[in-house]
């Protein structure tokens, strides 16, 4: 089978079309078993209470708005290394979701924060940065529409994505980095410090965020597709 | 262009250095402009806040960190705008001198008039504000070290933005969050000698992202002239 089959955007239109939907419906059902465990199963934390439970929001969100960008990034340095014209519009179809994620973190986050720190807002280093990475999509966004040709935005926003990736490591390690308000991180890779039902709900949480990103993104670019193709013969004969 | 040595990267800087320097040292009212705004902006804080001379030493050095800041943003768009409309850039592109060279050169000309002056009028504001001697001198140091890395950033972004709609407000869209880590730790720098703390630190890593910067973003800001003039 050819590997740059599906590269064609005419191909990778019904590809995505068939995708979309499957990436929608695990996403509703990993996200309504995730939000059983988390808010019926998981039990209450013993420091914090009830309101612990934004996590099963909080987390997933903070973990797709950086993961997201990391992919946009790559997408936008194959489109400008490889000149491609669909790495260029996955890139475009997965800022959006990016920046609402990034909105989502900050968002849950400060209704965690005023009952458990007194303050919807601190000007710590990780909510310093990860508002930054909100400004770093609205730029990314607002560059990509800037212009009249459209291949000139996909290039000069991927030049943006990728300088921006400066940003991410920063967010990730600001918790280590600097003596910050925001708590540091109670998953690693080697294990965790929390409850396994707590845990459950996090991982089901994130992959259901995952997988419904997946099929955002799926379903803009095809109408990032066929507004880009729409002289073109096969996007008349649909 | 012709009576430099053609295809060397310093032979390019020297070249773009001087004759951005040229235009602005004979159009000085850019500069001017832009050391008024600078002074204006931090003399409105005092009024704006209360002139209690505590509170004034307290965000002194904040304040006059950000209208640095933003001072040195107003004077973005002119760095390749101009070449951009009339051509001029097209040509530079197409000479025999490496891009990076004369970008490299348009940059520390914009630092030098736009950094420098800066700079310069910085511990004048500081009195203004009552900071103590120590203070403002790690003020104006943290000032000589952030500017070019401000117009290293404001560099790549400007050049990004070049013939966009819209492109003032995009500009400011794009440079002030990546401005945010140098006002982070220029002001940092300040308050920790104003604190009795050691401010070596935050002059470290400004001097680190000079270094970095002064590295990747030239390379950035040629990437982008070259997506813009395609």
């Amino acid at each position: 089978m050819n590997f740059f089959y599906f590269a064609s955007p005419s191909t990778f239109y019904r590809l995505a079309g068939i995708l979309a939907p499957w990436c929608f419906a695990v996403a509703a059902i990993l996200g309504a078993a995730g939000l059983y465990v988390g808010l019926v199963q998981a039990p209450t934390d013993a420091q914090q209470g009830e309101v612990y439970r934004v996590i099963f929001i909080h987390v997933p969100a903070a973990w797709m708005s950086m993961f997201l960008y990391f992919v946009m990034a790559c997408y936008g340095a194959m489109s400008l290394t490889f000149n491609t014209r669909l790495a260029a519009m996955m890139a475009r179809a997965l800022a959006p979701t990016g920046a609402m994620f990034t909105f989502v973190a900050l968002w849950t986050g400060a209704f965690w924060g005023r009952p458990t720190w007194g303050a919807y807002w601190v000007w710590d280093a990780r909510l310093t940065s990860e508002l930054v990475l909100l400004f770093l999509y609205f730029g990314f966004i607002a560059l990509g529409n800037a212009f009249e040709d459209p291949r000139r935005g996909d290039r000069a926003a991927a030049l943006l994505a990728l300088i921006g990736v400066v940003n991410l490591p920063i967010i990730y390690f600001s918790v280590l980095w600097w003596n910050t308000l925001h708590q540091g991180s109670s998953v690693s890779f080697k294990g965790t410090s929390m409850h396994v039902s707590m845990l459950t709900g996090m991982l089901l949480m994130a992959f259901a965020f995952w997988s419904y990103s997946i099929g955002t993104a799926l379903a803009r670019v095809r109408t990032i597709i066929l507004e880009r193709e729409r002289r073109t013969r096969w996007v008349r004969a649909l | 262009m012709s009576a430099v040595a053609a295809g060397s990267f310093s032979g390019a800087f020297r070249w773009a250095f001087a004759r951005d320097l040229r235009l602005s040292w004979r159009h000085p009212g850019e500069t001017m402009l832009m050391v008024a705004f600078f002074v204006l902006v931090a003399s409105l804080f005092p009024l704006g806040v209360g002139a209690e001379p505590q509170l004034l030493q307290r965000i002194g050095p904040g304040v006059i960190w950000v209208c640095a800041l933003l001072a040195a943003f107003l004077s973005l768009p002119a760095l390749f705008a101009g070449d951009y409309a009339d051509g001029t850039l097209e040509q530079m592109l197409l000479s025999p001198h490496p891009m990076s060279g004369w970008v490299s050169g348009k940059i520390a000309a914009h630092w030098m008039a736009s950094g420098i002056p800066l700079t310069l009028l910085s511990p004048f504001l500081a009195l203004q504000y009552g900071l103590d001697a120590g203070t403002l001198t790690i003020l104006a140091c943290a000032l000589a070290l952030g500017t070019p890395l401000l117009s290293l950033l404001g560099a790549a972004c400007a050049a990004l933005t070049l013939g966009a709609r819209g492109a003032g407000m995009l500009l400011a869209l794009l440079a002030l969050p990546l401005f945010v880590p140098v006002l982070i730790f220029g002001a940092g720098a300040a308050e920790a000698q104003s604190s009795g703390l050691s401010p070596s630190p935050h002059l470290s890593l400004l001097g680190a992202g000079l270094i970095v910067g002064a590295m990747a973003l030239p390379a950035a800001a040629c990437v982008a002239i070259r997506i813009a003039l395609d």
